[in-house]
């Protein structure tokens, strides 16, 4: 029995918790916290999405999961909880991130695709020498016959045509598109259980971004599988998924069910980036941006991270505190000073 | 493929007409000629030649036919393989460079692996294991390899040879084995005395390709395609070999278009400090004779050396490089 | 799409300064951090010091021949003597002939009895101060007839020392002026190719690669053996620059090619010419300073060439020769096996062409690390 809201199976344990997460990088002008405390929690075949403006830490927290962060960051405090196939549970934070182990997971369990088809791929290696790795990668049992026809299987299902012949192309040989597509056939080879997809379409054009977006889904019905999509883009991120994490210079400020989100956003971060998206329906034909700059990593500003460009701000105390994370409703949780002392009046 | 090829072929003609031109243009520059260099040679002997002779040697040697028939004669001769006569040696030019040139290639093929061999491995480790001790170990040498003249290199092993060894270094051969027929003996000495100056002319080349190695492999290193295939789930050393190594390579391999000139260029003044008999000394001697055919042969024959390794270095790359085969 | 409106802009650390600082501002703060260059920047500055003053700062005269020290091997300079006692003033030990004086087993010993001090700013053998006004300060030397060989001595009694500061100035110059000229040629082949494109692109593309298709030794051999014999000193030298820059050119005019070809259809280049710009100025005022910075990199970087092509054409007695004074002219006499066994000092005008190339390279490098806007 599935939580309408939460996509949550009552009692059924999360397939990936992360809790508190921070990771360190080492810059040449010192040190800088990328990610300051990030909890976020997927379960099977569900679709997550975490939203935020560049340097809000999202990709930095895909590159934790996987243990693929540069070699000057680390990971300082938090646990990842990843529920294998084989049914146990292990902290990612903890293994050794070239391990054995760690190798199987990443690309086997937990696939990625990135933002730019073109430079993913190789320039000098086939599409199918590509797929074909990854597919050996975790099922060292394939034979060559059997890496071929589950190549062209995959090429196929991602729907490009003559997938016999396309499958010894380079990727420069491919449109913008069709690498996207085979990009997933390759990040899907391995039958992983989650998929992360930063800003998959980003750099599609629309009529193309639509139907990638569509593969998307349609392999996650086909698979079950779990769907961890990062981007900026809110109109993506409405049709996709059904929980959003809101991000802000590394903290999640909000999350809750998409509809909450989208209808009743709660903290004034969440309902500012929706204000901004232009809208031709809207009464208004004035854009409303946010207002000031995303604050440079090496130098946040004390407390809430937002307060430097908040319009809605309590009092003092939102430069001086962080605001704990309140939860509103059933799966609807917010960051704010706006709602502590409200919650507590709730009680 | 075929095409790429056979455009480059094609190419290559009309260069090396227009270099046989120049090369003509530049052995004609100095004033006199080889007669006149070799009356000076008889006078300071006390040697008098009459006029009637210089006149008969003239004729000979076609020193009075218009320039453009001196050149279409000897680019004939050259194509048909005759290099003419040599009027300082008194030989076939022929049997005075082929030998040479042999020795010539034979070297700067040694220096060249010498320096693939050593440049590879190290700019590999110095990107991988960036501004580590071996990095700058690594670095600081192909400095000084790069700012060392080869021919200043020659004379200091040659010194240190002798001084800390007590041999003498030089020559492709002991003196025993060097007018004896071929045999097994003779290629083992040819090779003990070949390792220096293939060190020392490739000690230059090998600095420089390190250095692009390890800038190339740098770049690569930071590029997404290193990142999903590390996302993949391969290992790191594998990851490094098969992705970015390949590609970083690439430049590697086309480079060896500027070494080749680069080393046979060199090639010819560590001939001359080392005593080798290969091009560079007998350039010299001809140059300083005046004996211009004997140079402007020699000019022209490394000329086409280097364009057709040029050429070669292309091919290699259209081979490796999918990206060129198909533009 | 929809996105939000501004995507985020990252501030720069820096104060106000940094904001409104020139290109060669910014390209010397860059070039100020990487200190290795700046080391190699100052090792440059001492060596054309040195060749700018060379008449001052050596001892001896450069063409002055002490018969009775021939060979010498190069002397130390003391501040203890053979008793353990200190001076304030460095001396030399006297050197003398031990054995018969035959030509070739000479050999010299320290004589401690001789003590020869060494006076700063003394007067030693007259000159003339670049070409100009004879003087005959010096900023160091030893009393009349004093052997002060601190490099040691050729097979015709000269100063090492001596001869090698004079000789610096011949072969650090040769590279400046050669780099200009290739500079002016460079930019001038390779700029009409980039801009005007068309045949006379392809006309200077062929070019280029049939020079670089000719081996640069031999090439620059057969064009030495073409300047007179009889020509004076300075001609020759006139003419081996020209003959280096020759090659040199090529290296240039493709990278400067290659920018005009990539800026000319940039935007602004455009914009100048919609108002009505003349084209010379569009290429003088608006194209070159975007890459001029590169260009003297490029420049800076093919200096060390031309020093090792001087180097090696004197060397092989094609270039300059006695009784002008090179490094190269200097190690010819190195070409002789025996001589270099015998006396090995004779090669310490190699090790001021390493270390000049050396600063060149090093300099250069560091000037592209910091002329290049992409680098963090």
């Amino acid at each position: 029995m599935r939580d309408p809201v939460t996509n949550e199976r009552h009692g059924a344990e999360p397939l990936l918790e992360v809790l508190d997460l921070r990771v360190r990088i080492e810059r040449d002008t010192g040190l800088v916290h990328p990610l300051n405390g990030v909890s976020f929690r997927i379960q099977e075949g569900q679709s997550v999405g975490i939203v935020g403006e560049s340097g809000c830490g999202k990709t930095m927290a895909s590159n934790a999961l996987l243990r693929i962060l540069p070699r000057r960051a680390e990971i300082t405090h938090g646990s990842m909880q990843f529920r294998t196939q084989a049914g146990d549970r292990i902290d990612l934070a903890q293994l050794d991130p070239m391990s054995r182990r760690m190798r199987q997971i990443r690309g086997g369990e937990i696939s990625m695709i990135f933002q730019e088809p073109m430079t993913a791929f190789s320039p000098v290696h086939t599409v199918h020498d590509q797929i074909a790795e990854m597919i050996r990668l975790h099922d060292p049992g394939a034979d060559k016959e059997e890496q071929h026809r589950r190549v062209v299987e995959l090429l196929d299902q991602v729907g490009i045509p003559d997938p016999e012949q396309r499958a010894f192309d380079y990727s420069f040989q491919l449109s913008g598109g069709m690498r996207q597509r085979a990009m997933i056939a390759m990040a899907l080879a391995s039958g992983p259980r989650l998929l992360i997809a930063d800003e998959p379409t980003t750099a599609l054009d629309v009529t193309v971004q639509a139907r990638v977006l569509k593969l998307i889904e349609r392999m996650q019905r086909e698979l079950n599988l779990a769907l961890m999509l990062i981007t900026h883009d809110l109109g993506v991120v409405a049709h996709m998924v059904s929980y959003v994490y809101v991000m802000y210079l590394g903290r999640v400020v909000e999350e809750g069910p998409v509809e909450a989100i989208f209808d009743n956003p709660k903290h004034p971060y969440t309902a500012a980036l929706l204000r901004s998206i232009p809208n031709l329906a809207s009464k208004s034909r004035r854009l409303e941006p946010i207002e000031g700059n995303v604050p440079s990593a090496d130098r946040l500003p004390t407390g809430c991270p937002f307060h430097t460009r908040c319009t809605e701000k309590v009092g003092d105390i939102c430069q001086q505190r962080m605001p704990a994370r309140v939860e509103l409703s059933v799966g609807h949780a917010v960051s704010c000073f706006r709602y502590t002392e409200e919650s507590l009046d709730d009680g | 493929m075929l095409n790429y090829i056979l455009r480059r072929v094609l190419l290559m003609i009309p260069t090396l007409a227009v270099i046989s031109v120049l090369v003509f243009t530049i052995i004609q520059l100095p004033p006199g000629d080889i007669i006149t260099s070799r009356l000076l040679l008889l006078q300071q002997q006390g040697v008098d030649v009459s006029q009637e002779a210089i006149e008969a040697m003239r004729a000979r040697y076609n020193l009075d036919d218009p320039l453009y028939l001196q050149y279409l004669r000897w680019i004939g001769g050259f194509l048909q393989g005759d290099l003419g006569y040599s009027v300082q040696f008194g030989q076939s030019v022929n049997h005075l460079i082929w030998e040479r040139l042999g020795y010539t290639l034979l070297l700067t093929t040694t220096a060249t692996l010498f320096a693939w061999l050593v440049a590879f491995p190290v700019g590999v480790f110095s990107a991988l294991r960036q501004y580590s001790l071996l990095d700058y170990v690594a670095t600081v040498l192909a400095f000084l390899g790069l700012a060392t003249p080869s021919f200043l290199l020659a004379l200091v092993l040659m010194y240190l040879g002798y001084a800390w060894f007590g041999i003498p270094i030089g020559g492709l051969f002991s003196p025993e084995f060097a007018a004896a027929p071929w045999n097994g003996s003779k290629l083992i000495d040819l090779l003990k005395h070949l390792w220096i100056p293939a060190v020392v002319l490739g000690t230059a080349g090998m600095a420089g390709l390190m250095r692009v190695m390890r800038a190339n492999l740098l770049d690569e290193l930071g590029k997404p395609y290193v990142q999903t295939a590390l996302a993949k789930g391969l290992h790191p050393t594998r990851l490094v070999i098969k992705y970015p190594m390949r590609i970083a390579i690439n430049p590697f391999i086309s480079t060896v278009g500027w070494l080749l000139p680069h080393l046979i260029s060199g090639a010819a003044i560590t001939s001359i400090v080392l005593s080798l008999p290969t091009t560079g000394p007998l350039l010299l001697e001809s140059l300083r004779n005046q004996d211009m055919y004997l140079a402007g042969s020699f000019l022209l024959m490394l000329s086409t050396l280097t364009v057709v390794g040029t050429l070669l270095s292309d091919i290699l790359l259209a081979v490796v490089d999918p990206r060129i085969r198909y533009e | 799409m929809m996105t939000q409106a501004t995507p985020p802009r990252v501030e720069p650390d820096a104060g106000p300064d940094l904001a409104f600082a020139s290109q060669w501002r910014l390209m010397w703060l860059r070039f100020r951090r990487h200190r290795l260059a700046m080391v190699a920047g100052v090792v440059l500055l001492v060596l054309y010091f040195g060749a700018v003053f060379c008449e001052i700062i050596a001892p001896l005269g450069a063409g002055q021949r002490h018969r009775s020290y021939v060979l010498c091997p190069p002397q130390e300079v003391r501040l203890v003597d053979a008793a353990g006692d200190f001076h304030f003033r460095p001396f030399l030990y006297g050197v003398k002939q031990r054995g018969n004086p035959s030509d070739w087993l000479r050999e010299y010993v320290v004589d401690t009895s001789v003590v020869y001090p060494i006076h700063f700013f003394t007067r030693g053998p007259e000159y003339e101060m670049w070409g100009l006004f004879a003087t005959n300060w010096h900023l160091f030397g030893a009393d009349e007839g004093a052997p002060l060989f601190l490099f040691g001595t050729d097979e015709l009694g000269r100063d090492l020392f001596t001869r090698i500061l004079y000789g610096s100035r011949i072969s650090l110059t040769i590279g400046l002026v050669g780099v200009a000229l290739t500079f002016f040629i460079g930019i001038l082949l390779g700029g009409v190719a980039g801009y005007f494109g068309g045949w006379i692109d392809i006309i200077v593309q062929r070019g280029i690669e049939i020079i670089m298709a000719i081996p640069q030794l031999p090439l620059w051999m057969a064009l030495s053996a073409a300047l007179p014999a009889h020509w004076p000193p300075l001609h020759v030298y006139f003419g081996i620059t020209i003959i280096l820059s020759f090659m040199g050119w090529t290296g240039l005019a493709r990278v400067v090619r290659g920018k005009f070809l990539t800026m000319r259809d940039e935007d602004f280049v455009v914009a100048a010419r919609l108002a009505g710009t003349h084209e010379l100025k569009i290429i003088f005022t608006h194209l070159l300073p975007s890459f001029l910075s590169h260009v003297i990199t490029s420049a800076t970087l093919a200096v060390p060439g031309m020093i090792l092509g001087e180097t090696a054409l004197s060397f092989l007695g094609i270039g300059l020769q006695d009784p002008v004074v090179s490094w190269g002219v200097l190690l010819q006499k190195a070409q002789n096996f025996q001589a270099v066994v015998m006396a090995p000092w004779l090669l310490l005008p190699g090790l001021f062409v390493v270390f000049a190339v050396l600063a060149f390279n090093i300099v250069g490098d560091g000037m592209r690390d910091a002329a290049d806007p992409y680098a963090n």
